[in-house]
């Protein structure tokens, strides 16, 4: 009970966040958007030069200290790693390609539902699609073989980077970019996007919220739990923004949003495929890259570069609609890891499969 | 022989698939579940006791649930 609590609690407070961040400065129906910010902060690293989204948001640095800080105290924290690093890089290198041909990661998509975006409806079924796709997998047995324990020191590293880039945050050097205009230009105080992302960095870690995974046990096990922190966030967004007057519904005219049905749809089932082959949402996997978990890191480090290489590359859609690329990289991303999904089966089953395992150490394994 | 699942260092939510596997294949008795994290603990007990187990947390380096119906 105490743990259905603290997900509603935590679900509600990102909610209530994302709407007083967007008060206080940041992007429309952007309070909190995982993929939107990793962008930026590719952008500030001069990753991509799209001068537009380039900041680096405080919002994630405190996520990442937050959930640190929470796991050393719960003693979550362990540092573990080695479980087909790079096909890991590869989903996320993909996954955040279709967030922004839809324009948001699931945190944004509920952000924008919220808004009155009937788009983000659109991007929400094609989410549900590839979580479903992806559930097909997952009961044949995928599985991208077990982490192990590595060298603690290595699970520093990521708290590390991020305590860098909030000094460079605060003493912007030259060679970090900062937007002059765009929708990166547009933040709240960095002490309170700051704080906020260190709240809920705390409560995310504890709660264990995750925005895919709240759909992927609805459908596969009949488990509401991860759901209802899922729900809480639209409804306290939801009424936040109807308060304060955030709220248009209608497909027409809405911030930082395209109406190209098709592409909303086929970015966000990529998003949502690759989301449940990782074992998680973007926000989740940083959570679980802050408690030691190195191949999240690697998956958030696949997060960047992906966002990277959609902006350098002109992949990423934007309020006039999906370029012919993007359109291109999508379908790319979903062959990509449709393969790197029965890549798992087959390895699975080169592993000895799920049940009797031979190598019990190597793959999931039940015996009896 | 005991019935055991061995989920460690498993991504979410394969100990759950694994557990689910093994308790639907098992009307009674005893099963033991090892994990190596908390989230998978916590995942796995609430599977569990939602298919009507009890659960005993015995927590050393990894985490065994010992299962019983």
């Amino acid at each position: 009970m105490r743990n259905k609590m603290l997900i509603v609690t935590t679900g509600g407070v990102v909610g209530l966040l994302g709407v007083l961040l967007v008060a206080l400065g940041n992007p429309a129906n952007m309070g909190y958007c995982i993929a939107c910010f990793l962008r930026d902060i590719s952008g500030a690293l001069g990753l991509h030069r799209a001068a537009p989204v380039q900041y680096l948001r405080p919002e994630i640095i405190g996520l990442i200290l937050g959930a640190f800080g929470s796991a050393l105290a719960s003693r979550d924290f362990r540092v573990v790693g080695g479980s087909n690093t790079l096909a890991r890089f590869t989903l996320a290198f993909f996954g955040i390609i279709g967030m922004l041909v839809f324009l948001g990661c699931p945190l944004r998509m509920v952000y924008r539902l919220a808004g009155g975006d009937l788009n983000a409806l659109v991007g929400f079924a094609g989410l549900i699609v590839g979580i479903a796709v992806g559930i097909m997998f997952l009961r044949h047995g995928y599985s991208l073989g077990r982490a192990i324990p590595q060298n603690k020191g290595a699970g520093y590293i990521f708290p590390i980077i991020a305590i860098i880039l909030l000094s460079f945050l605060l003493i912007q050097p030259a060679f970090i970019f900062f937007s002059q205009e765009g929708p990166a230009s547009m933040h709240a105080p960095i002490i309170i996007s700051l704080a906020a992302g260190l709240l809920v960095g705390v409560l995310a870690q504890r709660s264990r919220l995750c925005m895919v995974g709240g759909i992927r046990d609805l459908i596969f096990f009949r488990d509401t739990h991860l759901l209802s922190g899922f729900v809480a966030m639209l409804v306290v967004a939801t009424v936040g923004n109807l308060i304060v007057g955030n709220f248009n519904l209608g497909f027409e005219q809405q911030p930082i949003a395209h109406n190209d049905g098709l592409w909303n749809f086929l970015g966000m089932t990529l998003a949502g495929f690759a989301a449940i082959l990782l074992g998680g949402c973007p926000l989740r996997q940083i959570i679980s890259a802050s408690e030691g978990n190195t191949d999240s890191v690697i998956t958030v480090l696949g997060f960047m570069a992906g966002a990277a290489f959609a902006h350098n590359y002109g992949l990423a859609a934007s309020g006039s609609g999906v370029p012919e690329s993007g359109q291109i990289a999508v379908v790319i991303g979903l062959l990509v890891v449709l393969a790197i999904g029965v890549i798992g089966l087959q390895g699975s089953k080169a592993l000895g499969g799920n049940v009797n395992a031979k190598d019990s150490r190597r793959s999931g394994s039940v015996m009896s | 022989m005991l019935k055991t699942v061995d989920a460690r260092g498993l991504s979410c939510p394969e100990p759950v698939i694994l557990t689910r596997q093994l308790l639907s294949q098992t009307t009674e008795g005893n099963v033991q579940v090892i994990v190596d994290n908390n989230t998978a603990k916590e995942n796995v007990t609430r599977t569990a006791e939602s298919m009507g187990w009890k659960v005993v947390v015995q927590q050393d380096t990894d985490i065994i649930l010992n299962l019983s119906k």
